[in-house]
């Protein structure tokens, strides 16, 4: 038996979550006329949250729980995950101004290139190539429209 | 008679060309998926949601169902030629599979994985297509409190299946719940939670939402480690491939008790395939006359999970057509896209839309036998999937994600939202707590808070309503009865091995 980290955080954010619901479906009306208000439901769901948020931070510091050493974040390995995550919201934002097909490109040889060490020049070429497939089958085959950035890309 | 029937009604459909083509196409890509660890069919149906919009609902459904069962049969070529299963419910198959395989009857292996397959999951749509319709007649009965205490069972079920912790498992859902809230209030037209968004007042994108949750947070979690694993080869020929005669009289109870088990198991919502195919192990072990041998590369230990397995896939439909109740990840997503479709899952759809209940339950009987047909002489060609290089799928992965939720609305803020919901769905992962029952909660909000809301209407504020009914209040009896479960010590002993063996 161990105190898990990950749990007391987790915990800990959901029971402010749990808080801010309920901060905001209290200025929502709780009842209406002849039925119950928007606010009720929400006010409810909050309450649960709260209260199940603050045993789960209980049971994790007075290590009720029996957590195996997989269950808790493992931050080396989940840093590839995060690098990874940021490079796909970072191709998002280029979306709009760079379109689809030249963002995903750069986000194929980032990761090829950065996450799994690859040579650069086969990684530009099978990000052109997936890119290239995904503009034919998606743009021209399926006539799907794909992100077009500010420059028509 | 109505059923047979009805059935023939079903054919009719099935099989008119385009959704032949569909059924095939969905069962060669839900073998594919089956047969990649790593990318599993929610992930799978999450990404082609938004490309089925502009498809016939019949013919989507038929497709999307062929990736849920098809998968389940391609998941058993990793466990038995990899030791590595391709789905959490071909876990138990590792165990005797791979020592098959190990022995040289790697074919053999993947041969009766294929026809127990087969058999369970024929057996599992004539329990579909004989269960379903009375049970959703029974269900024309409910009013909103009987649905509120349905939905409450049914999240009920999956928060004591769905996780290790019940309580993350309850955090989830409640988390669930709380995104369905965001938009505009259906009653008072107020809006909730949109945090000044105008693009939130028609509620979260669920297609967003649930790419994100499955098919983002699968990419990362992959991403975290690099590697591969050695194949075993398979030995070339049809005969090869093929069980003896033996083997298939060693698998006589195997393929009953993966058909029963995996069927029943399936209907009931948080169970899921993985507790069907160890239920079904354990059984064929219990009853076996040579129990000692299990783990060794015995034949019945992989035909009775398979078999599971696959029924599962049948029983896990039942609740989800007739109460419009989804008991796991897949089904969430299905009941997901049969509500954008314009559908009102629930008793009446089989009534209202007889063609697309009986049309899929017709394409199970021949996606079963394409499957069949596929499987046996195709098992060494899809292996060769797995040589497909992690750092070319998981781009496309994340393009097929990023095209399919844009396509949608053609709107950036919600491939927004899928990577924020991706970030979630990796979360959640890594501390133990359950996507299936966030999505559930998030499927089921709106139902739930508007029978609740409804039935507060009808008693003008009696919340007594809820429990002096007697369907509905045998239905929360239930609920508190399930969740109180596990402080009994050996209740809560066996919870934990079944949801870890789902994990």
């Amino acid at each position: 038996m161990k105190t898990n980290k990950g749990n007391i955080l987790a915990g800990a954010c959901l029971a402010a979550f749990g808080l801010y619901v309920i901060f905001v479906a209290s200025k929502l009306p709780y009842v209406s006329e002849v039925e119950p208000g928007p606010g009720f439901f929400p006010l409810w769901l909050g309450i649960g949250l709260m209260s199940c948020a603050s045993y789960l931070v209980l049971s994790s510091f007075s290590a009720f729980t029996k957590e195996s050493p997989s269950d808790s974040l493992t931050w080396p390995a989940a840093g590839r995950a995060v690098v990874a995550w940021c490079g796909l919201m970072l191709a998002i934002a280029l979306f709009d101004w760079i379109g689809f097909s030249a963002s995903f490109v750069i986000l194929t040889v980032f990761l090829i290139v950065a996450l799994d060490r690859r040579p650069l020049l086969p990684s530009i070429g099978v990000a052109i190539g997936l890119a290239v497939g995904f503009h034919l089958l998606f743009g021209l085959a399926l006539n799907v429209s794909l992100p077009a950035g500010r420059w028509g890309l | 008679m109505a059923a047979l029937e009805n059935l023939l009604l079903g054919f009719a459909v099935a099989l008119t060309p385009i959704n032949l083509l569909w059924c095939l196409v969905g069962v060669i890509l839900g073998t594919v998926v089956g047969v990649l660890p790593g990318l599993g069919p929610a992930a799978t149906i999450a990404m082609l949601l938004p490309l089925t919009l502009k498809m016939d609902h019949t013919t989507a459904i038929i497709a999307l169902a062929g990736i849920f069962y098809g998968a389940r049969y391609g998941g058993s070529t990793t466990s038995i030629l990899l030791n590595i299963p391709g789905e959490s419910s071909s876990v138990v198959t590792c165990l005797d599979g791979y020592q098959l395989a190990r022995q040289g009857r790697a074919g053999a292996a993947l041969g009766i994985s294929a026809i127990a397959s087969f058999i369970a999951g024929t057996v599992g749509i004539l329990g579909l297509m004989l269960i379903a319709p009375p049970l959703a007649r029974f269900a024309l009965r409910f009013a909103p409190p009987e649905y509120f205490g349905l939905m409450v069972l049914g999240l009920a079920m999956v928060v004591f299946l769905a996780g290790k912790s019940m309580i993350k498992a309850l955090l989830a859902m409640l988390v669930g719940l709380w995104i369905a809230t965001i938009g505009t209030d259906l009653f008072t037209a107020e809006s909730r939670f949109t945090f000044g968004q105008v693009k939130l007042l028609g509620g979260v994108d669920f297609i967003a939402a649930t790419v994100g949750i499955f098919a983002i947070a699968e990419v990362l979690v992959n991403l975290e480690s690099r590697g591969g694993a050695e194949l075993f080869k398979i030995s070339k020929g049809l005969r090869n491939l093929l069980p003896t005669l033996q083997d298939l009289r060693d698998c006589r109870f195997a393929f009953l008790n993966g058909s029963l088990v995996g069927f029943f198991v399936g209907a009931l919502p948080g169970a899921g395939a993985t507790v069907a195919s160890f239920l079904s192990y354990g059984i064929e072990k219990a009853f076996s006359r040579h129990p000692e041998k299990f783990g060794t590369g015995v034949i019945e230990g992989v035909a009775a999970p398979e078999g599971a397995n696959n029924a599962d896939a049948s029983g896990a439909l039942v609740p989800l057509l007739t109460l419009g109740i989804p008991g796991g990840n897949t089904t969430a997503i299905l009941l997901g896209g049969l509500i954008l479709w314009g559908y009102k899952p629930g008793p009446l759809l089989i009534q209202e839309h007889p063609e697309l209940f009986w049309g899929l339950v017709a394409s199970m009987y021949i996606g079963n036998v394409l499957l069949l047909i596929l499987n046996i002489p195709l098992v060494p060609l899809f292996a060769q999937i797995l040589r497909l290089p992690y750092y070319v799928l998981y781009p496309l992965i994340l393009g097929i994600s990023v095209v399919g939720v844009y396509s949608v609305n053609n709107s950036l803020f919600d491939v927004w939202m899928m990577g924020l919901f991706g970030l979630l769905g990796y979360l959640m992962r890594k501390l133990g707590f359950p996507a299936a029952a966030l999505i559930l909660g998030m499927v089921l909000g709106d139902g739930l808070e508007r029978a609740l809301r409804q039935s507060l209407m009808m008693s003008q504020g009696d919340i007594a309503i809820l429990i002096n009914r007697p369907i509905s209040g045998i239905l929360l009896l239930i609920t508190v009865g399930l969740l109180c479960l596990p402080a009994i010590r050996k209740v809560r002993s066996w919870r934990i091995s079944a949801v870890e063996q789902e994990g």
